[in-house]
């Protein structure tokens, strides 16, 4: 049963990933990374981390997805006819054998290392969201303010730079 | 029970999908989307290998990661504006005006 849902929510990603990327219309790419968000906290479901399954379906599919289709409608493009770069072909046969490299030796290696102190019953008793707040404020303290502190900095980045600058004429008389 | 390896072929191909993406798209916002697919497959990396070493650390990593694709994502989406005003254009080959 798992593995159904498994082979479901990753060929169904990767399809939307390439749609994403391959698709003409700039509003349809959006919608294709939309499914690609969706399809992707699936797999986290299966991975046992529904912390991250909600905070992927609330920040990347509820605000940051919605901030790009806001800023498409926004600017009314028009679809070139060449949407793709001009050389792109020396790009996709490298990609491709690299990719056929890559897959070829993930399939093989069995991926061991020290076990940590989460086990799947530990993190089932009291949830995923108690096990990572619990970590998060005591190990990862220093990190949090971290990202808070840059988090800021973007909000007023973005608002510096989106703000519409003054006539310079205006500037001159005061 | 699914592999390890499962995951991180999914992960393997959906980062090379992005990586190409970001190659060849010539549309600036679709250049950002494929970085947010990169970083998709990054944090299903990060959280298949923090299930199946029993390890938290990756998961909070992960957080780390959208917080910060989040951040990007207005930063690039505000330049994108800035430079929008100015050329009427998100080809990212026109581009070029800090270049001299």
């Amino acid at each position: 049963m798992v593995s159904i849902f498994f082979a479901y929510f990753a060929l169904a990603s990767i399809a939307a990933g390439v749609l994403t990327v391959a698709l003409r219309h700039p509003v349809h790419c959006g919608l294709a990374l939309l499914a690609l968000l969706v399809h992707v906290s699936g797999l986290f479901i299966l991975l046992n981390a529904e912390f991250l399954w909600a905070v992927q379906i609330i920040v990347y599919a509820g605000a940051i997805l919605v901030l790009y289709l806001f800023v498409l409608m926004l600017m009314n493009l028009k679809t070139d006819d060449r949407y793709l770069h001009s050389s792109y072909l020396y790009f996709l046969v490298p990609a491709a054998i690299g990719s056929l490299f890559v897959l070829a030796l993930l399939v093989r290696s069995p991926f061991g290392g020290a076990k940590g102190d989460a086990t799947t019953a530990a993190i089932l008793q009291d949830g995923d969201t108690h096990a990572v707040g619990i970590k998060m404020f005591s190990e990862y303290l220093l990190q949090f303010e971290i990202v808070g502190i840059f988090l800021l900095g973007a909000v007023i980045g973005a608002i510096v730079l989106a703000k519409t600058p003054k006539p310079p004429s205006r500037e001159r008389k005061a | 029970m699914i592999p390890l390896s499962a995951y991180v072929a999914v992960s393997a191909v959906l980062f090379i999908t992005g990586l190409l993406g970001v190659l060849i798209r010539r549309n600036f916002i679709i250049v950002l989307m494929s970085v947010e697919i990169m970083l998709n497959a990054a944090n299903i990396n990060l959280i298949a290998f923090s299930h199946y070493l029993e390890s938290m650390a990756g998961q909070l990593v992960a957080l780390f990661v959208i917080a910060i694709a989040a951040g990007e994502a207005a930063i690039g989406l505000a330049i994108i504006i800035v430079v929008f005003r100015g050329k009427i254009s998100t080809n990212v080959d026109e581009m070029n005006f800090l270049k001299w």
